[in-house]
C-alpha cells in the first residue's frame, strides 16, 4: 500500500498555516482589561471583557424621567382621585401619573397603558393579570429597597432594573424538567452534564436555582480546618455549589476573585467585601422567590408559566444582566422615592391585600 | 536527488518485511506483517504489523468495548436517544458515579450501577492490557520498563476511581466518565479540598510533568542535532562513545556545566514520567482522607505564606451557622 502526497497538498498546508497565524493576531476573540483588586502577585484581579463592555454600557443607558417630580404636599392624593389604588394611594396624584408614565416606558413601551389597563381604559379594574402582577411587583420593589439595603444599598432597584423596556424580563427561571431524574433503566444525568447557558455552558448541575435561590440548601462545602473534622460535603455537592457560583459569575460578568480570595475560596478572612453583598443577595432572592414570585403562579395565564407549571422567578441575572452593578450603578431610584418604601397603609384605597389573597 | 541523513530522513529504505523471532511458548498465531505505508514511514516505521493480540489482548479489547458501550449508550440515552443531540452534546455528556447517599453499597443500575459496571470492565481491560505489555516484553527478552511505566499511570487511575472512593466510603467520590464532566469534577475536587495547588504532591506531580516535557525537548533536540555524526545510533554511542556523544555532552557542559550520558538521559526521562503519576496518585490519595483543606495545611506547615490583609475584615454574615 503506497500513498503519495499530491503536489498541491504542500500549498494547502502553507495557506492553512498562514490563515491560522493571521487569525491569531488579527481576530483575537477576547480582549480583556484587568484591574488589580488584592495583594500584589496573588492574581486577585478583576478581568473585564473589553469586547462586550461597550455593548453592556450602551444597554445600561437609563431612560429619562417622563417629567420632573413635584416636590409638594399640595393637591389631591391618588387614592382620592382614582379608584382601587392599593399600593400607591399615598402619592400626590400628579406624581402618581408621572410614575405610571415612567412604568409604561420601563415595562411596556410598545404596548402602552393598555398592557395593564386594557383597551377600554378601565383603569380601576383588576381584570387583567398584568395589572395584578404589576401591583405585586411594585410592592416587591418597595420591599427590596427598604428591607434589603445590605444588598442593593442606596442605589436600589426600579422596575427598569429587571424589565429594561420589556414586559417580561429577559432573565428569569423556571423549574427545568430536563434536570430531573428521567426514570427508566439508562441515561440518568443526575441533573447535570448538558450544555446549559444559565451555568455558563459548563457540565455542572444546571437547575441550581430551586435548591439555592428558593429553598435554603447548604452552599458551603469547604472545611475551615487543615485536617478532617467531620465536614462530609461530597464532591457532587461541591459541583452544585460550583454551578451556582458560575451562574453568579456569568450574571455579574466577573471572575471568581470579585468575591473570593481563590487561594482559599471558603475563607472570609481575606475575601473582598463584595462577598458579603453577594451573600445577602442570595438571601434576598430566596425571600423574593418565596414571598413574591412563586405565589403569583395562579394569577398568570398558562403561557407565562414554566414547563412544569411554576411561576417565573428571579436569579442573579434578572437584575444584573451581565454587569457587576446593575446598569453600572446608575442612580435611578432617587428620582422615584415612591418606590423606596411602602406607603402608609391607611392612605391606600382599598387597604393593601396580601399575596395569598391575590392568589385566591 | 534524495540523500540519506539519518533515521528521520524522508528517504525510506525498504527491504523485506521484518517478521520477528519465531514464537515457541504459545499456540497463538501472530498476524502476518500487513505491508508498508509511505505516509506512516514519514513519521515512524513504514512497516505495519505483525500484531500479536493474544488471549490477554483479546480479553482486554472485549472488556474495553463493553465499558465504552455502557458509557456511550448511557450518554446517548441521556439525550433521549437523539442522534443529533448525542453528537452536539457529546463533550458535555457523562456517566455519573452513584449519589453519595449509596456509600459503597450497590446502587440501582440507573443511579450509578452502570458506572460501577463500566468502571469494572474498564479496569479489567486496563489490567489485562498491562499483563499483555509485561508478557510481550518478556517474550522478546526485553526489560519490563514499559509495563512498569504503564503501571504508574494505572496507579493514578486506581486511586481516583477505586482506592480513594473506598477509603472515603462512597463511590460518589469517584470521577464521572465524560469529557467536560471529568474536568468540572477535577475543578470541584480542588474547590472542595481547599485548593489542590497547595498540595505538595500535586506540586511534585506538576514538576515531573513539566520536567518530562523539558527533558523530552532537550533529549530530542540533542539527538537530532548530532545525527549527522551518527548520534541517532544511541545504543552504539553508549558502548562505543563516538564524536556525536562527545559533542552532545560537551554542548550541555558548555551551556549548563553538566550533562547526562547517552544512557542516563533515558533513565531521567523514565523516572520523570513515572513519578508524574506516582506522586499525583499520592496527592489524590491524601486528599479528604487525611487532609481536608490544603491551603490551611500549607499555611500551618509554612509551605504557603499568609498574605497581608488588603480589604477591611468582612465578618461572615452567617456567623458560624450552617449557611
Amino acid at each position: 500500500m503506497n500513498l503519495t502526497i499530491p503536489p498541491f497538498a504542500k500549498w494547502l498546508a502553507v495557506v492553512f498555516t498562514v490563515v491560522l497565524v493571521a487569525l491569531a493576531f488579527f481576530a483575537a476573540p477576547i480582549s480583556s482589561e484587568k484591574v488589580q483588586r488584592g495583594y500584589r502577585g496573588t492574581g486577585m484581579e478583576l478581568v473585564l471583557n473589553a469586547s462586550t463592555l461597550d455593548e453592556k454600557l450602551e444597554a445600561s443607558q437609563v431612560p429619562a424621567e417622563p417629567w420632573p417630580r413635584e416636590d409638594t404636599t399640595d393637591g389631591p392624593l391618588a387614592s382620592e382621585v382614582y379608584e382601587n389604588v392599593q399600593v400607591l394611594g399615598h402619592l400626590q396624584s400628579a406624581n402618581f401619573d408621572r410614575l405610571m408614565a415612567a412604568i409604561t416606558e420601563w415595562v411596556s413601551p410598545e404596548q402602552g397603558c393598555a398592557y395593564c389597563h386594557g383597551e377600554e381604559g378601565n383603569f380601576a379594574g383588576d381584570d387583567l393579570y398584568t395589572k395584578v402582577v404589576s401591583r405585586r411587583m411594585i410592592q416587591m420593589t418597595q420591599h427590596i429597597n427598604s428591607q434589603w439595603t445590605n444588598h442593593v444599598a442606596g442605589t436600589g432597584v426600579t422596575c427598569y432594573t429587571c424589565h429594561a423596556g420589556q414586559p417580561v424580563p429577559e432573565n428569569i427561571w423556571f423549574d427545568d424538567p430536563d434536570a430531573l431524574y428521567a426514570g427508566g433503566l439508562v441515561g440518568d444525568r443526575a441533573g447535570q452534564n448538558i450544555a446549559a447557558p444559565e451555568i455558563g455552558m459548563t457540565s455542572l448541575p444546571q437547575d441550581v436555582f430551586r435548591p439555592f435561590l428558593y429553598e435554603d440548601a447548604n452552599i458551603r462545602v469547604n472545611g475551615n480546618e487543615p485536617l478532617p473534622h467531620g465536614n462530609t460535603a461530597s464532591i457532587k455537592q461541591t459541583e452544585w455549589t460550583y454551578g451556582l457560583m458560575i451562574h453568579m459569575s456569568e450574571s455579574l460578568g466577573v471572575n471568581c476573585t470579585y468575591c473570593h480570595n481563590t487561594q482559599n475560596l471558603g475563607s472570609w478572612k481575606q475575601a473582598p467585601p463584595t462577598r458579603a453583598t453577594a451573600w445577602h443577595g442570595i438571601r434576598m432572592l430566596r425571600d423574593l422567590n418565596v414571598a413574591y414570585l412563586e405565589p403569583l403562579g395562579p394569577v398568570y395565564p398558562q403561557m407565562r408559566l414554566g414547563p412544569l407549571g411554576d411561576a417565573p422567578k428571579a436569579n442573579c441575572a434578572t437584575c444584573h444582566q451581565g454587569v457587576y452593578r446593575p446598569m453600572f450603578g446608575a442612580q435611578m431610584l432617587v428620582d422615584y422615592p415612591s418606590l423606596q418604601a411602602p406607603g402608609p397603609e391607611d392612605l391606600q384605597d382599598p387597604p393593601m391585600q396580601q399575596t395569598s389573597e391575590i392568589a385566591q | 536527488m534524495a540523500e540519506y541523513f539519518n533515521l528521520f530522513t524522508q528517504t525510506q529504505v525498504r527491504g523485506p518485511a521484518e517478521h520477528g523471532p519465531p514464537l515457541t511458548d504459545t499456540f497463538y498465531e501472530r498476524s502476518k506483517a500487513g505491508g508498508f505505508n509511505h505516509l506512516l514511514g514519514r513519521i515512524g516505521n513504514a512497516q505495519i504489523g505483525p500484531i500479536y493480540l493474544g488471549w490477554y489482548g483479546l480479553a482486554s479489547l472485549i472488556c474495553g468495548f463493553v465499558a465504552i458501550e455502557i458509557i456511550g449508550l448511557n450518554m446517548w440515552a441521556s439525550v433521549g436517544w437523539d442522534p443529533v443531540q448525542f453528537v452536539r452534546q457529546l463533550p458535555w455528556l457523562a456517566l455519573e458515579p452513584p449519589p453519595p447517599s449509596y456509600g459503597l453499597s450497590l446502587p440501582p443500575l440507573n443511579q450509578g450501577g452502570w458506572w460501577l459496571l463500566a468502571g469494572f470492565f474498564l479496569t479489567a481491560s486496563i489490567i489485562l492490557w498491562w499483563i499483555r505489555t509485561y508478557r510481550r516484553a518478556i517474550a522478546l527478552g526485553m526489560g519490563t520498563h514499559v509495563a512498569w511505566a504503564f503501571a504508574s499511570a494505572i496507579w493514578l487511575y486506581l486511586v481516583l476511581g477505586l482506592i480513594r472512593p473506598v477509603l472515603m466510603g462512597s463511590w460518589g467520590e469517584a470521577v464521572p466518565f465524560g469529557i467536560f464532566p471529568h474536568l468540572d469534577w477535577t475543578a470541584a475536587f480542588s474547590i472542595r479540598y481547599g485548593n489542590l495547588f497547595y498540595n505538595p504532591f500535586h506540586a511534585l506531580s506538576i514538576v515531573f510533568l513539566y520536567g518530562s516535557t523539558l527533558l523530552f525537548a532537550m533529549h530530542g533536540a540533542t539527538i537530532l542535532a548530532v545525527t549527522r555524526m551518527g548520534g541517532d545510533r544511541e545504543l552504539d554511542q553508549i558502548v562505543d562513545r563516538g564524536t556525536a556523544a562527545e559533542r552532545a555532552g560537551l554542548f550541555w557542559r558548555w551551556t549548563m556545566g553538566f550533562n547526562a550520558t547517552m544512557e542516563s538521559i533515558h533513565r531521567w526521562a523514565w523516572w520523570f514520567a513515572v513519578l508524574t503519576t506516582l506522586t499525583g496518585g499520592i496527592g489524590i490519595l491524601l486528599t479528604g482522607t487525611v487532609v481536608d483543606n490544603w491551603y490551611l495545611w500549607a499555611v500551618k506547615h509554612d509551605f504557603a505564606p499568609e498574605y497581608p490583609a488588603v480589604y477591611p475584615i468582612v465578618p461572615d454574615p452567617a456567623a458560624g451557622a450552617a449557611q
